[in-house]
């Protein structure tokens, strides 16, 4: 019987241990070795930190690994601005079967791929799309207006790709939220800002910073999005990363942009826990 | 004297269904009032609309003369302590107790002060930097009140605080609600389904049915003086029987049974000759007796078979199978008499015709 139960233990935790090995430790040890090393001539590497030289002193890889943590924060604390009252519309205000028809609304858009969700957006927001002709039909604009290519564009982008990520979480901890307590605060002389302050706000924190989290990791992450709709400005990190492994063959730069992503995150997150004063094992358990 | 709190002719209508039907009532300052119904018969709602959180469909709501139906739930002079009692889980419960005060805008220093002043009170000091769940269920419910208590409000609404505690807890804390109205001298609207709550902290009870108030009476005149089948048969437990009335003497009625059996009883209301009616008998106002001549003086007897004891101490019953083939509940005193009393034994039981109580209709 004990053996049987090892070999259980052991058939479960293989595909785990796969995986992270795989996909997630081994490709990293590999990225940080190769974003340690210079090439000197063809296949003749030498140990350095060159590469991680050049990021920090090359202005425009700053700028974009700057700019790309501060648009993704941004386009972050949009999507809670936005989600908060739709998810507490969802949760505690919509009932029965209508709750479920809004809660559907928000999964839709996430049947079809993000490629084609962001066509929709060109398809609304170029020269000759929908918004810029019926601004001409309406005699606001005399001439066609382009509305893509900008940060604004990206952003709305951002936002609405991260929506359910925000959405679910806040949901799922706005329904534990019992509706007397609400009351009580009301009863209690409190006024809608106050019972949302004291009371509403602190029983939704752990889902605000678990969707915070996964939002901003999806944005920081984002290649579609910024590439699509954003301009010539709005370089996004993850295009540079691109550029580096495809079109420049600089695996050595590549890799150190990705180790720079990757320790931008897990600063951030922190922060954002350290804030909060939560810790992640109570944001993510 | 101008009553606390004061509802006219107030109406609750959700779609078709009339969920408080044409209730009035007064309460008068200081004093203990219970609502008592079953689940469903609209209490809840009387109580969400003193509190503000429904709005009547037509009638009034006065509180210290003055009506509050154009007040927001937030600026009534009432408070309410919730079913779950609702406290504030993030909040320590010195927070909790201090939120009504902060709203109202005093100064940090005043209201450390009443916090501690209320903490005194409801005899829990030094608990104020605690968490609400670090708190046992009495506990809770005391902070609860004193967290509504510390507002000042006229009056002090409790929605069935006590059905989530046990019952050991439950009976010590029906002492102790009484002793808190009595300490902070507010006048206490508490609504509940547990009779024995009612009846123990009350000083008026109006026991409600279908979104009726069926009677409003001190809990003696709800016990002994029902004007109602349905609180005859709400408060307390009874026997009872239908039939047809067959003789009127001012207030003494005789009735015949569908059984068969001739009984007599007080009327209450005006019955006359062939009018179905209903007798009311408790259990505690039937004699048990070993022959029939020790029950000379009972205007009832009958005589049967214990069919079955039902033993929980001070409160046993016996179940008495009467010769006409029904069954009565019978309490069984513990004074020893009928100690080795057993299934299958015949006794003879009596009681006197002012303990049975005479309602017209009971089809």
């Amino acid at each position: 019987m004990r053996s049987h139960a090892r070999i259980g233990f052991v058939l479960l935790l293989t595909p785990l241990v796969l995986w992270l090995g795989l996909l997630i430790i081994i490709p990293h040890i590999d990225m940080l070795l190769i974003s340690l090393r210079e090439r000197i001539s063809f296949g003749v590497y030498e140990p350095s930190l060159a590469q991680y030289q050049k990021a920090l002193t090359e202005p425009l890889y700053l700028r974009t690994f700057w700019r790309t943590a501060v648009m993704s924060v941004l386009a972050t604390a949009i999507t809670l601005v936005i989600a908060f009252p739709v998810a507490y519309y969802i949760a505690k205000m919509a009932r029965g079967r209508l709750q479920q028809v809004l809660f559907m609304l928000c999964l839709i858009p996430f049947y079809v791929s993000e490629l084609v969700r962001t066509f929709g957006w060109m398809i609304l927001l170029r020269e000759t799309g929908l918004i810029s002709n019926l601004l001409q039909w309406a005699g606001l604009a005399d001439q066609p207006v382009e509305m893509l290519y900008n940060d604004a564009a990206m952003m709305v982008g951002l936002v609405y790709t991260s929506m359910l990520f925000m959405v679910v979480p806040l949901v799922t901890t706005l329904e534990s939220l019992d509706d007397s307590v609400v009351e009580a605060g009301y009863d209690l002389g409190g006024g809608g800002i106050s019972v949302l302050r004291e009371i509403i706000i602190p029983h939704a924190m752990p889902g605000i910073v678990s969707g915070c989290i996964v939002v901003f990791m999806l944005s920081l992450g984002n290649y579609l999005t910024p590439t699509m709709l954003g301009g010539k400005d709005s370089l996004w990190f993850t295009e540079m990363i691109y550029n580096q492994f495809i079109v420049r063959s600089n695996w050595e730069l590549g890799a150190t942009f990705g180790f720079m992503l990757l320790v931008l995150s897990s600063v951030i997150v922190w922060g954002m826990l350290r804030l909060t004063g939560r810790t992640l094992q109570e944001t993510m358990g | 004297m101008t009553p606390d709190l004061e509802c006219v002719d107030l109406v609750k209508r959700f779609g078709a269904t009339t969920a408080v039907d044409n209730v009035s009532f007064c309460v008068p300052p200081g004093s203990f009032f219970s609502i008592l119904g079953p689940s469903g018969c609209g209490k809840t709602t009387i109580m969400r609309m003193i509190a503000g959180f429904l709005e009547p469909t037509s009638g009034d709501i006065r509180i210290k003369g003055g009506t509050v139906l154009d007040t927001p739930p937030n600026k009534r002079p009432v408070n309410m302590v919730f079913q779950h009692l609702a406290l504030f889980p993030m909040m320590t419960i010195a927070d909790n107790i201090g939120y009504g005060l902060r709203r109202k805008g005093m100064a940090r220093d005043q209201i450390a002060r009443k916090v501690d002043e209320a903490l005194e009170r409801i005899g829990l000091p030094g608990i104020g930097a605690r968490k609400v769940d670090e708190l046992s269920g009495g506990q809770k419910q005391r902070v609860a009140i004193a967290r509504c208590m510390v507002l000042e409000p006229d009056v002090l609404l409790l929605d069935e605080p006590l059905g989530a505690l046990d019952l050991k807890l439950r009976e010590h804390m029906k002492i102790e609600l009484k002793a808190l109205q009595a300490e902070f001298d507010t006048t206490f609207v508490y609504i509940t389904h547990d009779q024995s709550e009612a009846l123990v902290m009350s000083d008026q009870i109006a026991v409600m049915n279908a979104g009726r108030f069926e009677q409003v009476g001190t809990g003696q005149d709800l016990y002994y003086r029902p004007q109602t089948p349905f609180v005859a048969g709400f408060i307390g437990e009874a026997n009872r029987w239908k039939g047809r009335i067959e003789r009127v003497e001012g207030a003494m009625l005789e009735m015949r049974t569908e059984t068969g059996l001739a009984m007599r009883a007080t009327g209450s209301g005006t019955l006359s000759k062939g009018d179905a009616a209903e007798i009311f008998v408790r259990p505690e106002s039937i004699h048990l007796a070993a022959s029939d001549a020790a029950l000379s003086d009972f205007d009832n007897r009958l005589q049967g078979k214990v069919t079955s004891i039902l033993f929980n101490g001070a409160a046993s019953r016996v179940l008495v199978e009467d010769d006409a083939g029904e069954t009565l509940e019978v309490t069984l005193p513990q004074t020893g008499e009928f100690a080795s009393m057993e299934r299958g034994a015949t006794v003879h039981i009596g009681w006197r015709a002012a303990q049975a109580i005479c309602f017209g209709g009971g089809d």
